[in-house]
């Protein structure tokens, strides 16, 4: 659950990168969030992780007020989100496995749930043979497919996802949406950003377009036609 | 602190220590370095204290008794002079007494038949005073010296002052030293850290995103700080006894230091190895937090 009401962000060098923005997403829900490069697609997501603050507006995230929470407390907000990059930021020197278990360890988690977790998100992203594999033994959709992995292995309410695709070809692409889809299904609510026209438009699904730091539509439905008219 | 932690840090803290070896054995060997210089001062202060600290028990003077006294009227004085202030202890020698020591203390001297020939005449009642601080020596004659029928003295006050004035100077300087000391260290173990942090930014970051605590993230790093802390304590300690037993052995049989008698290492190893236990785990811990420090603001 995030609510977002008349959001303002100006970063230090007098950037506005964020004018006044408004919205909700529920629980559940898949969003896609577009716009043109520079629009504030990533400021809001940093936004959202407690990464950066807003000069003005009020920010609820997963039942966390952001504007009154003691630092202490953002790393358990944080539990709450799952969160995937472009550039995967996998640790090359881990394996898969170990990728995960890094990622319980940081939340605390006993090496017994660690044993049962894994082998259930490895199979929910299609990854059980490849385990013990190096990130660079792997392919640019298999290792964000451990990104995924990492991301719910903590079992988030949310995940965010910043231009997911954008390192991947149109065909890896399209696996890697069609995964995401699979996990809101399962219950996750999806953040996802992406700058692919063609693949949003394959999926029916809310999307919210911004442009130059304001929210432009949003609607359920294609992307292009907004640009078309 | 969950206790399944432990595991995790301690392993982390340890095989960081392995990827960064040259770093981590540039703190050790630096740590060593400190702590041996530091140990060393300190056990030089330690035996010159020591020393001094002897020279401050023998230390009295001699109070003579007014000529015209008789034997009875001398040894009446012994009351009063034990409550003067700082007065520790008075024992009354007589003049033929001080005679037959004097020319006992003599007596492989080949004038030693000049000063057994010596009159008792010569000599004259006297009480050795023992003081309980040197450096009120002045203050105390005085007062001895007021008393009828005390006339005269016998004291070196001025290099019993130079001892106190010596001592005080050398603890000051190892003060001064210590503490330096103390800082280089710190400096170094926070900048080995440091570079460990530096190559391991991304996953500090990877794990701040996932919802790791600050504790969390701080946990190896303190470990590894820990780790190479005790262990340059532990190689410092062996090679400061190795140290510590060959000047020992030098001094002991040398010539010019007869008159030193060196505190034997295993009297003060406990403390040593304490004192080097503790400084290197406070400097390890303190280095390590200090580096962690602006790398969890994410
Ligand atoms: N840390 C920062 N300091 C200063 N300005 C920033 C910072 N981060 C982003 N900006 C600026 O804020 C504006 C919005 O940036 P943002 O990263 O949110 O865009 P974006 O929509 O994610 O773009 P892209 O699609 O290229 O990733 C841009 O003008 C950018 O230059
Ligand atoms: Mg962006």
């Amino acid at each position: 659950m995030i609510r977002l009401l008349d959001i303002q962000k100006t970063y230090d060098n007098g950037t506005k990168a964020l004018k006044g923005v408004t919205l909700n997403i529920e629980d559940g829900e898949f969003v896609f969030l577009v716009g043109p490069s520079g629009s504030g697609k990533s400021t809001i997501i940093k936004l959202i992780t407690g990464e950066e603050h807003p000069n003005a507006g009020r920010i609820m995230v997963n039942g966390y007020n952001l504007n009154s929470i003691h630092p202490r407390q953002i790393p358990y907000m944080r539990r709450t989100l799952g969160v995937i990059f472009q550039d995967f930021r996998l640790i090359d020197k881990k394996t898969v496995g170990e990728n995960l278990e890094f990622a319980m360890r940081a939340v605390g988690a006993s090496t017994r749930e660690i044993r049962k977790r894994i082998p259930y998100v490895l199979d929910l992203v299609d990854l059980s043979q490849k385990e013990d594999r190096y990130p660079s033994q792997l392919s640019g959709g298999e290792q964000q497919r451990v990104a995924i992995a990492r991301a719910l292995v903590n079992n988030p309410d949310m995940i965010i996802a910043d231009e997911p695709t954008g390192n991947l070809d149109p065909q890896r692409s399209l696996e890697i949406m069609t995964l995401l889809e699979k996990i809101n299904e399962l219950g996750t609510t999806m953040l996802v950003v992406t700058h692919a026209k063609e693949l949003v438009n394959r999926f029916t699904k809310r999307v919210i377009a911004i442009e130059n730091g304001r929210i432009f539509s949003d609607e359920t439905g294609g992307y292009y036609k907004h640009e078309e008219i | 602190m969950k206790r399944y932690n432990f595991g995790y840090y301690f392993g982390e803290g340890f095989r960081s220590i392995f990827t960064h070896g040259l770093m981590s054995f540039v703190a050790v060997f630096m740590i060593v370095a400190c702590l041996l210089i530091m140990g060393s001062f300190s056990l030089v202060a330690l035996n010159l204290e020591r020393e001094l600290g002897n020279l401050e028990r023998d230390n009295e003077f001699l109070a003579f008794v007014d000529e015209s006294y008789t034997r009875e009227q001398a040894m009446e004085l012994q009351s009063r002079i034990e409550m003067v202030n700082n007065v520790s202890g008075v024992s009354f020698t007589t003049k033929e007494q001080a005679q037959e020591d004097y020319a006992a203390k003599y007596a492989s001297d080949q004038n030693a038949a000049l000063y057994s020939e010596l009159p008792a005449e010569v000599f004259r009642d006297r009480y050795s005073v023992h003081m309980e601080d040197l450096s009120l020596i002045q203050e105390t004659i005085d007062a001895v010296e007021a008393i009828e029928g005390i006339d005269g003295h016998q004291a070196a006050p001025e290099v019993a002052e130079g001892f106190v004035l010596v001592r005080n100077v050398a603890t000051a300087v190892a003060m001064i030293l210590i503490v330096l000391l103390l800082l280089i260290s710190l400096f170094i173990i926070y900048n080995t850290i440091k570079l460990g942090t530096f190559t391991r930014r991304e996953e500090i970051a990877i794990m701040k995103m996932c919802g790791a605590t600050n504790g969390f993230v701080r946990g190896p790093f303190v470990f590894e700080g820990m780790i190479l802390g005790l262990f340059g304590a532990v190689v410092a300690f062996f090679c400061q006894w190795g140290v510590y037993a060959l000047i020992a052995q030098a001094i002991e049989t040398g010539e010019t230091f007869q008159l030193i008698t060196v505190i034997p290492f295993g009297e003060i190893w406990p403390k040593v190895l304490g004192v080097f236990a503790g400084t290197g785990l406070v400097v390890g811990t303190g280095g390590s937090v200090m580096a962690i420090r602006k790398f969890l603001q994410v």
